[in-house]
């Protein structure tokens, strides 16, 4: 019969090696991590202004190509028997993806913000 | 250095990042903080990635290799921030399938990377979440970038069964996810799963048109920020998971905005195949209308007080948007007030509208939202509909066997009288009949918006035009 491991484990096993030695030392911060973030995401998008909405799409998009750390952290270790040089490669290409996001993200970001002006003090006449 | 050392530093530079990010779409608030938001974000970027280089597992070795992907991919990324602001809904899309794309490729190589004993039954959940997020966006968001710039034809594509076999696929890659979960050694499954998620979100986009646009952008947001979340699961690291929530809420919150705008639910966008709805019974008696020539309607314009401007999509295909701010300034000479009002779907991504208008030089206070500007909406002596259609559609309020029945719309029909700039009699978008162009206080000025705008304001510019 298959156990579904997540189901089956006792706090023992969970902290166990098997199960990835830390899990409740690890994952459940994480877990507390993402339920307040998308709070403080939730509160300060909401008040963001419909007038920049679009703007705001681009800087999140490029605020999200923050997954280049993890391309990083997949390309960068030194590669060997343990590390295939394929690996590097596909941490390489993932890396290429999110630098398009980064940089295409903010520079469109601010040259759209740079559109948006209030009237002109003196109106021209 | 030791490696606790410079994993303490890698800490101390997610923290200052975290903060800085949240700051960066804080400052977004309002128009005036906003830059501000793109430098904080820029140094969050800066310092969250300098940070990574100096953690303990990166070998020098490989740096040469990072800096080379990261030029290759600005070199990308430069054209991409100068397209046409019209162009702006098929960029967001793209860089949504970057972003996909990225997590799909991270997660598959640490699949592959702890096959050997280290795939914990927790990894295994994150890297089939980050998987199945990152491949349904990445292919989602090309299909949607591909409709926006009409290389796929933009109109909802069907077929019988559609649903049935979408919801097949969705639960065949749920089910190798967990399959894998129980046995992360099943190592012949991650392909399929992999194939399943991009199939997926092909699948997902094919049948949603070009008006229902914004609500999937924003959804696919949701989802490229949700991928990021996974992705900070697998690898343990909390900047990671941060971030990707924040874009996970930020694209969250203009999902909702947009079913709202269109009173739908997000089931009814992803599988109602809004096209398809029959015109048969919708159809009534061709009603005569009156049209004006442009010259007509700028005297209309002359002679009122207020003004109100209701752009939509027409005007971006058109181009119209210098014309509409040349307009703008001849009206506003004359101390006619100018108000523009904004749908929150007009357009194809959220915001569209404004961004376009902001590029032609109209300063932000005269764009009003839809809410807001429907309080006066009586007080108005003439209003100009650009290339919008469904957007003022009265049938949304009266009439409960319109399709887009129950639609919050900009109240047009309440101004003292109405100019509707277009292109011929076609019914827009879905084929629905629009009243308001048929009302007694209606004029219709026929031609290409660009064209008809342009000859407005030289009409009152004393340059003649109009040509008629």
């Amino acid at each position: 019969m298959i156990q579904i491991p997540i189901l089956a484990a006792t706090t023992a096993e969970i902290t166990s090696p098997a199960y990835g030695g830390d899990t409740l030392n690890v994952v459940v911060p994480l877990i507390f991590v993402f339920v307040l973030a998308t709070f403080i995401g939730w509160d300060v998008i909401r008040n963001v202004s419909r007038l920049l909405h679009t703007p705001l799409m681009s800087l999140t998009n490029a605020i999200s190509a923050v997954v280049i750390v993890g391309a990083i952290l997949v390309a960068g270790p030194q590669v060997g028997d343990d590390h295939p040089a394929w690996i590097s490669v596909l941490g390489l290409v993932a890396i290429v993806a999110a630098s398009i996001n980064i940089v295409s993200g903010f520079l469109i970001t601010n040259r759209m913000l740079r559109m948006f002006k209030t009237r002109a003090p003196e109106q021209k006449s | 250095m030791s490696p606790e050392y410079r994993e303490l530093i890698v800490q101390i530079s997610y923290l200052i990042a975290t903060v800085l990010f949240i700051f960066s779409l804080k400052w977004m608030n309002t128009p005036k903080t906003a830059r501000r938001g793109v430098v904080s974000g820029v140094w969050a970027m800066t310092i969250g990635v300098g940070g990574t280089i100096i953690g303990p597992t990166i070998a020098v070795e490989s740096l040469p290799w990072i800096a080379l992907a990261v030029i290759v991919g600005g070199i990308i990324g430069i054209p991409l921030s100068r397209v046409p602001l019209t162009a702006v809904p098929q960029r967001t899309a793209l860089s949504h399938a970057f972003g996909g794309l990225a997590a799909a490729l991270v997660g598959t190589a640490k699949y592959y990377l702890w096959l050997d004993g280290e795939l914990t039954t927790f990894r295994t959940f994150a890297l089939s979440a980050e998987v199945l997020l990152g491949g349904l966006t990445f292919t989602g968001s090309l299909m949607a970038a591909g409709k926006l710039q009409e290389i796929i034809p933009t109109r909802p594509i069907t077929y019988r069964g559609q649903n049935i076999i979408n919801f097949i696929i969705l639960g065949a890659a749920i089910g190798c996810g967990i399959a894998l979960i129980i046995n992360p050694e099943w190592s012949f499954l991650f392909p399929i799963l992999l194939v399943l998620s991009l199939a997926f979100g092909i699948m997902l986009v094919l049948p949603i048109g070009g008006a229902d646009m914004p609500t999937v952008i924003a959804l696919l947001n949701s989802y490229a920020g949700l991928s990021a979340v996974a992705m900070g699961f697998v690898l343990e690291n909390k900047l990671l998971v941060i971030a990707g929530a924040l874009d996970g809420a930020s694209g969250l919150i203009l999902s909702i905005i947009m079913c709202k705008a269109m009173n739908r639910s997000f089931r009814n966008v992803l599988f109602g195949a809004f096209g398809k709805v029959s015109t048969a019974d919708v159809a009534g008696e061709q009603k005569p209308v009156k049209s004006a020539t442009p010259r007509d309607a700028a005297d209309m314009m002359e002679q009122a007080e207020r003004v109100v401007i209701i752009p939509g999509y027409g005007m971006a295909v058109a181009q119209a948007q210098h014309r509409v701010r040349e307009l703008y300034d001849q009206l506003t000479k004359r101390e006619i007030s100018v108000k523009f009002a904004i749908h929150p779907v007009a357009g194809r991504m959220p915001g569209h509208m404004n961004v376009l208008l902001a590029e032609a030089d109209i300063p932000y206070e005269d764009l009003v939202e839809m809410d807001e500007i429907n309080r006066d909406m009586a007080q108005v002596d003439v209003v100009l509909v650009i290339g919008a259609n469904d957007v003022v559609n009265p049938a949304a309020k009266t009439n409960p066997n319109s399709p887009i029945y129950g639609m919050p719309v900009i109240d047009a029909d309440k101004a003292r009288a109405v100019l509707a700039v277009k292109r011929s009699m076609n019914p827009g978008f879905a084929g629905i009949e629009n009243e308001l162009y048929t009302l007694e206080k209606t004029l219709m000025v026929f031609g290409d918006a660009k064209a008809v705008v342009g000859d407005m304001a030289k009409a009152l510019s004393g340059e003649g035009g109009g040509a008629h």
